[in-house]
């Protein structure tokens, strides 16, 4: 088959069943006189004014801005703490239970008793996605500083290598697939959190937006809010794995290799 | 010791080397009381039953563990890390070599860290890939070539390094037989061009006596030297007729029986 | 440093039993909390001594208040976690059972899997207001695509060579489906089972924190603005518990199902799920 009617084919195939399914939503919807479920063409309408335009900047960037912040705070302190405490055995199974119960603590919980810490305002916001994020980053680092080789170890020590160049050259490199891991599952974690702080408790943000549409019952706009919403997580997801792609690409050629003998 | 080396203070000398691994549920001897000593250029090697403690000997040396008592003195000093100007090459070369870092990257790490400005450094990283026959894989990475190469590639990590003291664990363990010739060879080549001093560990005997200037026989744990083989064979050995010589097989098969009497569990009076 | 910090001690190695060394750490953690309030680095308001936590708790214990709430989180969590799983397994069955439906629907499932599943919360709670109905569409759109992902796995993972031994011995879709696939599928399933649990309480309490259904996130959320501030920490460590008791059942359920089966991936075992 040629070049151009393969990626023809393959494009097809990519949209072929969401096409059908937003043209059901479509036509099921077109007509519709229910109030909770309006028709498409006027969410997607709704969508663009309301999204689309210089009026979505007020909400739209503070969350957005909070949630990054947050996020890479918490990938940073899960980094720093989880060497440690992976490379020491004593450390590790000395913090083990007690972590184990920290990370169990369903982050949404951490909510109202920030509020008492840190009233409504946007240090409440990060500090909730911060104490959220950082657990899958922490224990997957822990795991992966463990799973050093230990072959390696012994090439760095015997060549004398310095700590900083170890951590840079070594410790991080080889952990770092497993690090990507909690950094991935964090990422679910922190949307979430983004999105549940502002609805309990905020003055602006996406999710402050969509209890307010909710609460005034205007309907179209909270569709576009839900819309929104998901569009952001593919995007993140999307960005994130461009992301792992180009920092892991040593570590996707090696398990080729391995999965090819 | 050949007449390069008479004269000289000893490269290396292991003194009354003793180690024992203690825990909870068992405490294993695994070498009793080890001495020798190696001189400025030499290529010994060293071989015996498996559970002699070859490796544990050979981390010492590294400074990569601690003996229990007694000790390593590599160029006049006391070993308690991994001493300076020394370089080992790993059995498990496929996990010796940082999969994230190009083939070249991999032999210029260690350069790194010993201030050099960076032209020194490449030239040593390129004359030393050159000189295993890896010119034209600078870029590849490690997982790309087969476990032949990789192997070069530790080596030429260690060759660029200039160490003065070159130690090898079972380096041609994993390897299929036709790529270890070739290997033996490469390491026979090397070590007449750069005169570094060389410890082969290995549990092929013919290999050792093809390589060796010396054969240290080890007893099986607790570990002692059973006995110190001069290997009087040509300097210039090849594959097919150093090792068709009569000489080479008296060697072999005296090395062998006593390989045999270790694993029996023999050892020398008073030890 | 010529002592390695390897990791791996083999069973040569002495020292403190490792249930000794997790005991120090959690009392130590309990002795923070206990001295931090006290000495004012935090005011108590906000975080009160651990024994007055402690207190708090005991007594929430022998109250129907707090049975009732754990008992709903409990119901949603539970009801939640097994329509996913059932939803899950059947849709993944049948969509990694064939390679188009596959390819037809691998766009689709990477698109709808990263939407969080609190933006539907506004949706829930115009539909159902306060009622379970609310916490269980979060929970289950979230826990369902846990489940979906590992089942896809699974059924991919099944050796091509049985797959024609079964047809050319002309089993029925049933039989190959309980011979076959469900054995190899079996390890990821599992996998799946833990990751969906844990997700399933998270948002089971995410739910009640934000929408006010009932539970025991909705108990934290009216002690917090009621001012029972012992009583919410005595909350949220038992969520923490429950979180605890959740992940730990499902590991050991995940290690008793499998102790026969020879699983073959390289499994994150030990990371966080």
């Amino acid at each position: 088959m040629s070049l151009a009617l393969s990626i023809a084919r393959r494009g097809a195939i990519v949209i072929a069943l969401p096409a059908v399914l937003i043209a059901v939503w479509w036509f099921t919807s077109s007509g519709s006189e229910s109030f909770y479920f309006p028709p498409l063409a006027t969410i997607l309408q709704t969508f663009v004014d309301l999204w689309l335009s210089p009026q979505a900047v007020p909400n739209v960037v503070p969350s957005l801005l909070r949630f990054t912040i947050g996020y890479l705070a918490a990938a940073a302190l899960g980094i720093a703490l989880g060497i440690p405490v992976g490379a020491s055995r004593d450390l590790r199974l000395t913090l083990e239970p007690v972590l184990e119960f920290l990370r169990a603590i369903p982050p949404p919980v951490l909510i109202p008793v920030l509020i008492l810490f840190a009233g409504i305002g946007d240090e409440m916001k990060i500090l909730v996605i911060v104490f959220g994020c950082v657990w899958p980053v922490l224990l997957n680092t822990v795991a992966g500083v463990r799973a050093l080789d230990e072959v390696l170890e012994n090439v760095v020590r015997s060549y004398r290598i310095g700590p900083v160049a170890r951590l840079w050259h070594f410790v991080l490199p080889g952990a770092s697939p497993q690090i990507f891991t909690g950094l991935r599952q964090s990422l679910s974690i922190g949307i979430i959190l983004m999105v549940v702080s502002e609805m309990f408790a905020a003055s602006n943000g996406i999710g402050f937006a969509l209890v307010q549409y909710q609460r005034t019952f205007a309907i179209p706009e909270m569709w576009s809010g839900i819309i929104l919403l998901g569009l952001i997580g593919i995007v993140l997801a999307l960005i994130f794995r461009l992301v792992e792609a180009w920092l892991l690409a040593w570590y996707h050629g090696l398990r080729r290799t391995q999965r090819a003998n | 010791m050949s007449d390069r080396t008479i004269g000289r203070a000893p490269m290396l000398e292991v003194k009354k080397l003793h180690k024992v691994y203690d825990g909870a549920s068992r405490t294993v001897e695994a070498i009793r009381d080890l001495n020798f000593k190696v001189a400025q250029g030499e290529l010994v090697c060293i071989v015996g039953p498996s559970g002699a403690g070859k490796t544990t000997l050979l981390k010492c040396i590294a400074g990569l563990l601690a003996p229990t008592s007694g000790g390593v003195i590599v160029e006049g000093n006391p070993v308690n890390g991994p001493p300076p100007a020394m370089a080992v090459v790993f059995q498990e070369y496929g996990r010796s070599l940082f999969p994230w870092l190009t083939v070249h990257d991999n032999v210029a790490l260690p350069l790194k860290h010993k201030k050099m400005p960076a032209a020194r450094r490449e030239e040593l990283v390129c004359n030393a890939l050159a000189a295993v026959d890896l010119a034209n894989v600078h870029g590849a990475y490690p997982w790309q070539l087969s476990g032949g190469m990789q192997q070069r590639v530790a080596i030429a990590r260690a060759v660029a390094y200039e160490p003065h003291v070159l130690l090898m664990d079972e380096p041609f363990a994993a390897v299929d037989a036709q790529t270890r010739a070739d290997l033996e060879d490469l390491i026979r080549a090397l070590w007449n061009k750069l005169r570094v001093t060389v410890l082969f560990v290995t549990h092929d005997i013919d290999e050792s006596v093809y390589l060796g200037q010396r054969v240290l026989i080890m007893s099986h744990a607790p570990t002692v030297i059973m006995e110190d083989v001069t290997i009087d064979l040509p300097d210039a050995r090849t594959q097919l007729e150093t090792r068709s010589l009569p000489r080479f097989g008296e060697l072999r098969k005296h090395i062998y029986s006593q390989i045999q009497l270790a694993k029996q569990g023999w050892r020398p009076p008073g030890t | 440093m010529s002592g390695s910090t390897t990791n791996n001690p083999g069973p040569l190695r002495a020292g403190t039993p490792a249930w000794l060394r997790g005991l120090a750490g959690l009392t130590g953690f309990a002795v923070i909390l206990e001295i931090v309030p006290r000495i004012g680095v935090v005011s108590p308001h906000y975080l009160p001594p651990f024994s007055e936590i402690m207190v708090a708790l005991f007594r929430e214990l022998m109250s129907a208040t707090f049975w009732t709430a754990f008992a709903d989180t409990m119901r949603a969590w539970a009801l939640g976690l097994l329509i996913s799983l059932v939803a899950g397994t059947v849709v993944g069955i049948v969509i990694g059972s064939s390679s188009l439906l596959r390819a037809l629907t691998h766009s689709t499932i990477e698109f709808l899997r990263p939407i969080p599943s609190v933006a539907l919360i506004p949706l829930a709670v115009l539909l159902f207001g306060t009622q379970l109905a609310s916490t269980l569409i979060l929970v289950v759109y979230a826990a369902f695509w846990q489940v979906l992902i590992q089942v896809l796995y699974g059924v991919q993972d099944v050796d091509p060579v049985a797959r024609e031994t079964a047809r050319s011995y002309g089993l029925g879709t049933w039989a190959q489906v309980r011979y076959l696939i469900w054995p190899t599928m079996l390890p990821y399933l599992m996998t799946g089972v833990r990751l969906a649990a844990a997700v399933a309480l998270i948002l089971a309490i995410t739910s009640e924190i934000a929408i006010d259904t009932e539970g025991l996130g909705r108990e934290i959320s009216q002690t917090e603005s009621g001012g029972a501030v012992a009583i919410m920490y005595a909350y949220v460590i038992v969520t923490g518990i429950v979180g605890v008791v959740v992940n730990l059942g499902a590991r050991a359920l995940e290690r008793r199902v499998l102790f026969w089966h020879p699983s073959m991936r390289l499994d994150a075992a030990g990371a966080a799920p």
